[in-house]
């Protein structure tokens, strides 16, 4: 149970979370997302792509991390390029990255009231946004261990935890099931959807059936570019007997995939 | 405020009496909330079976409270006042600069003839601290930090602060060996730290701080090592003008370091 603020009950006047037109993100020399147009509302979105695809370069741009290199992109309404004022969307906004360092010798409490800290919350509320943080990813009984003590899975909890801290309006997940256990990650599912109701979540990952289990929407992409988006049902439907994988999502996703090369080389 | 109801209509709300219509209800509790003598008058015309309800929220509230855990202790501010100002990457560059003022300050002591070496290098002491306050590479959370509306200036002003507090007392107490005037080695030092701020709005402020250290080295410190005479610009009588470029630097500083609220690939 928590209160209610002024600006989660005010109207929106954008019709998406996330709205890219044709947007270009150079990651060292190379466009590695080249002209990708997305529009995404609330609910939870998988971000599917084989390695090399730009997943992570389109979330560090989508977490104001990085500035694209070109076409447009608007978060929250607010317009996202090198000239305007970022501090509104970064307050509503969660971001675990793939690699993200810490302070080993922070507690888990330390660790998220830091990042809390960080993100301006307001004073009075910190404590109690951290412990519910942590008792919903399920780390409740690390919560005075320190960071340097976590196993791999108990740090990627730890990073989740930082990321909803705020209760964002966009949240974005760059593979949070690494080094999860499978009941952990039947968890994380429960998790993803109960956040998906009032928050734009976008989960990069590779595991296909995580993708299928919890999130309302999928999004295909490679070599920079948006390949194909849908539903998960639909993506199970694309494939036959005839395509890799062991799940009919997998085997949609690689005849999707597959079928893009094909069109590319053409 | 609304008009206190009357003693009749507080009965029949606290009865619940459905001949009460919705909207006095309404209007009945938005005046509760505000009025402390009706509410006063609502609890005694509460009925036995209100009552019983309102002691078994209690019970049960009183119970969930034993049950739930002691409230965490407080956590360790100092360690959180820590990061808050500083990252542990930065100790080797302050070891470095105390290192090289120290070396400069007995070079002076065993090289008579030249002029003084840690008034030379003063100005440029606390930049290679405040290139690497707010840099990737410094800060092990930086990918996360980097996300946070407090990243950029607030960091950056922070970490500058904390390099300044380091820098200046070692400057000073270098300084009280050697005889320079204090303020010759303080002035510079911050109007130096004023203008990498200043310039790394345009540039960033790694590329600020070498350019910076590049040309005071080329400009002022090998001529008069080579001359082996006290440059004009830090003679007795500037003192004044780097008092004024000081204040300055520091006030365009701070009205334009808002740039680094924005986005950008320099850092």
């Amino acid at each position: 149970m928590r209160a209610v603020s002024a600006v989660e009950t005010t109207t929106t006047t954008h019709p998406w979370a996330i709205h890219a037109e044709g947007l270009q993100v150079r990651a060292g020399r190379h466009l590695a997302v080249n002209g990708l147009d997305l529009a995404l509302p609330t609910g939870v979105h998988g971000l599917l792509g084989p390695n090399g695809a730009g997943k992570t370069t389109l979330m560090r741009a989508l977490a104001t991390v990085v500035s694209p290199a070109g076409g447009r992109l608007t978060l929250l309404g607010h317009p996202v390029d090198g000239r305007s004022e970022l501090r509104a969307v970064r307050r509503s906004l969660g971001y675990l990255p793939q690699h993200f360092g810490y302070y080993p010798r922070f507690t888990v409490r330390e660790f998220v009231g830091y990042l809390a800290w960080l993100k301006e919350m307001p004073r009075a509320g910190v404590a109690a946004a951290v412990q519910r943080a942590i008792d919903r990813v399920g780390l409740t009984s690390k919560a005075d261990a320190r960071m340097k003590t976590l196993s791999g899975g108990m740090l990627r909890r730890a990073g989740i935890a930082q990321a909803i801290v705020n209760d964002p309006r966009l949240l974005l997940l760059d593979e949070p099931t690494v080094g999860l256990d499978p009941e952990q990650r039947l968890d994380f599912r429960e998790l993803l959807r109960d956040l998906g109701t009032d928050t734009c979540v976008l989960v990069s990952t590779h595991l296909v059936e995580d993708v299928v289990a919890a999130c309302t929407d999928v999004v295909l992409v490679n070599e920079g570019r948006l390949v194909w988006r849908g539903t998960p049902e639909v993506l199970a439907a694309q494939g036959d007997a005839g395509h890799a994988g062991d799940s009919p999502a997998e085997r949609g996703y690689s005849a999707l995939l597959r079928q893009h090369r094909a069109e590319a080389t053409r | 405020m609304t008009t206190h109801p009357s003693l009749t209509q507080i009965d029949r709300y606290a009865t619940g009496d459905p001949g009460l219509d919705e909207a006095s209800v309404w209007a009945i509790e938005v005046h509760l909330e505000d009025c402390a003598d009706c509410r006063a008058r609502l609890a005694g015309s509460t009925t036995a079976e209100s009552r019983a309800v309102i002691d078994l929220v209690a019970t049960v509230l009183d119970r969930e409270i034993a049950a739930t855990p002691v409230p965490a202790r407080r956590s360790r501010s100092w360690s959180l006042a820590r990061h808050r100002w500083f990252v542990g990457t930065l100790l080797p560059w302050l070891a470095m600069t105390v290192t090289v003022l120290g070396c400069a300050a007995l070079l002076g002591a065993l090289w008579v003839g030249l002029p003084s070496v840690v008034l030379l290098i003063a100005p440029l002491a606390p930049l290679p601290g405040v290139a690497v306050a707010w840099h990737r590479r410094a800060d092990p959370a930086w990918e996360l930090v980097a996300a946070t509306p407090a990243a950029g200036l607030t960091m950056l002003l922070r970490r500058t602060a904390a390099v300044l507090a380091f820098v200046i007392p070692a400057l000073a107490v270098v300084g009280a060996g050697t005889g320079a005037s204090l303020a010759l080695l303080l002035l510079p030092c911050l109007a130096f730290t004023a203008a990498t701020l200043l310039l790394g709005t345009l540039v960033g402020v790694r590329r600020a701080a070498y350019g910076l250290i590049t040309a005071w080295t080329l400009a002022v410190i090998a001529p008069s090592l080579a001359a082996a005479r006290m440059p004009v610009v830090l003679s007795a009588d500037s003192a004044r003008t780097w008092a004024l470029v000081t204040a300055v630097l520091t006030v365009v500083a701070l009205l334009r370091v808002d740039g680094f609220r924005r986005l950008s690939h320099r850092d």
